[in-house]
């Protein structure tokens, strides 16, 4: 068949698809008939066959183009995957999140080891020889964390008004999930960003904890952390863990090349990062609108804190059913 | 053919072209996504200004969803296209061709923390720059590729000549490049047209350069079947 036969043949299926893509897309979008939408499948396929057809003739290139934009904007449609978006986070909060955890054990606690690792040998030093802060942090920064924790101040956490919590709220949420997020993705620089983020916030937090001690500001300081620390550290921790997946598909891709071993790990550390986002949210909230109050006893804060702490890692780790 | 398209296979059996946009267009997309960004700021600051520190906490937490999930917002629920990429006719999809999906427009977009390193993106732009199909740091990751969004469709005309078969056997690949000669003649110049008939001269009839031109039209026209 020449070209101007099967064109003349043809022309009229490839028009009125046209027309149909133009419904179904773009600013003019209309709802289509349930008769409409059930001839699509067999529309596309005569196109893509068309297009075929057209391909192995070697007709003229303007004619192949014109279908193959045809074919992607078809294929565009009718595979774009319905998201059930509400039920998959209900289904990712309950279990997903654990799954996911459990699934990579023996990561979780390396992760683990290297963020808390660093943090406790510094601290245990600080505590030994209680100049060490200075010579890891700036003077000025050491004092404005005393006079933050000072048992004298009314507010915890940063001088404040009592009307700021919700500021603080923004804050924390804009810094501590930047955070995360940065410790996430920079793991794909062979996991090199993930852990200089992990063990530098493990040794910051270790030598404040362990000056705090010296100074004996402890009462404020520990009653302050221990509540959102449950769920911002360990957050901190698995967004670690999803930086080194990333990064170790690209140091030991296994089986696949680098490239598909890259694509595959961010898959699955992307779940993870889900939970990292939904941890740090509740961190900056518990942070902002609980540790930071003074009207609540130290004792309260710390059975709270503890229970918290329980109850996050058993909602990690208590074992789930496999998918 | 030297070209930037990508062919992917599509499990209707077929290959299509994929136009992958390159680093220029992506960062004029970039740069005008920017001053929105900056636009929306600033509107968002007189508004939640008057609100005092209850508002700069607000402030904070809009900040914060703008910077990490502005694109993916749009590139979900606008076709793979940010306002800047729209402008620009391109849009993010799957390396298979389908539209972009949640998780992998969220690890392209998260990662942008490491393309950015160590300032102005020049990871993701030394990466873009060795990647074959233009990929940022994130979108190898994510799988995600950025192309030219084809809309239009652009039919050639072939000028009506009187249809004769060609004086020597062509290949298939030779009737191709005459048909496309033929439909593009429109629109190159008179004379370029003549000078690429010219090309033509031991195997077409024709003394002058025009009566080549009609007797290729002429070919043209027989290839596509005007008998």
């Amino acid at each position: 068949m020449r070209q101007q036969e099967f064109e003349d043949k043809y022309r009229g299926q490839w028009q009125a698809f046209h027309a149909l893509l133009d419904k179904m897309s773009g600013s003019h979008k209309t709802q289509l008939s349930h008769k409409e939408l059930s001839l699509f499948p067999t529309q596309y396929r005569n196109i893509c066959h068309s297009l075929a057809i057209a391909k192995e003739r070697q007709y003229s290139p303007y004619l192949v183009d014109h279908l193959d934009t045809l074919v992607l904007r078809g294929h565009q449609l009718f595979y774009n995957k319905r998201q059930r978006i509400g039920r998959r986070i209900f289904e990712y909060i309950a279990h997903g999140f654990a799954r996911e955890i459990q699934n990579n054990r023996g990561l979780f606690l390396l992760s683990h080891a290297i963020f808390y690792g660093p943090a406790l040998i510094i601290f245990a030093l600080t505590l030994l020889n209680p100049d060490l802060i200075y010579s890891l942090l700036p003077h000025d920064q050491v004092a404005s964390f005393e006079s933050m924790y000072n048992p004298e101040q009314t507010v915890l956490g940063r001088e404040r008004e009592s009307d700021t919590d919700f500021y603080m709220f923004g804050h924390y949420i804009r810094n501590n999930i930047g955070i995360g997020f940065q410790t996430f993705a920079t793991g794909i620089l062979f996991t090199l960003g993930t852990l200089f983020f992990l063990i530098f916030n493990g040794i910051f937090f270790g030598v404040i904890a362990a000056h705090i001690i010296n100074i004996k500001y402890q009462s404020t300081f520990f009653s302050f952390v221990i509540g959102h620390g449950s769920v911002e550290l360990t957050a901190i921790v698995i967004a670690g863990m999803a930086g080194i997946k990333l990064g170790w598909a690209l140091i030991a891709p296994g089986n696949f090349s680098r490239l598909d071993a890259l694509k595959l790990s961010a898959q699955k550390a992307v779940q993870l990062m889900y939970g990292v986002f939904f941890f740090l949210l509740l961190a900056a909230f518990i942070e902002a609108f609980w540790s930071s109050s003074t009207t609540i006893s130290n004792t309260v804060k710390y059975i709270v804190g503890a229970s918290l702490w329980t109850l996050v890692y058993s909602y990690l780790l208590w074992p789930r059913s496999k998918v | 053919m030297l070209d930037t398209n990508l062919r992917v296979e599509v499990p209707e059996g077929i290959a299509i072209n994929l136009p992958l946009a390159g680093p220029v267009v992506r960062c004029l997309a970039f740069l005008i996504d920017l001053l929105i960004r900056i636009g929306v700021y600033l509107a968002l600051g007189t508004v939640f200004g008057v609100m005092g520190i209850f508002g700069e906490g607000l402030m904070l937490i809009c900040l914060f969803a703008i910077e990490w999930f502005y694109p993916v917002v749009f590139e979900i629920f606008n076709g793979g296209a940010t306002p800047g990429k729209k402008l620009f006719e391109v849009a993010v999809v799957n390396d298979d061709g389908t539209p972009v999906t949640w998780g992998a427009s969220i690890v392209r977009n998260i990662l942008r923390a490491a393309d950015m390193f160590p300032f102005l993106y020049l990871t993701g732009l030394v990466s873009m720059l060795l990647n074959g199909q233009f990929k940022r740091l994130g979108d190898l990751a994510a799988g995600t590729i950025v192309i030219h969004r084809k809309t239009y469709s652009h039919s050639g005309h072939l000028p009506e000549a009187k249809s004769h078969k060609a004086k020597v056997a062509l290949t298939l690949e030779e009737q191709s490049a005459l048909l496309h000669f033929g439909e593009r003649s429109g629109q190159l110049s008179k004379a370029r047209s003549l000078e690429l008939a010219d090309i033509l001269a031991p195997v077409v009839d024709g003394q002058e350069s025009s009566q080549r031109m009609a007797a290729i039209l002429g070919i043209a026209n027989w290839l596509r079947g005007r008998r």
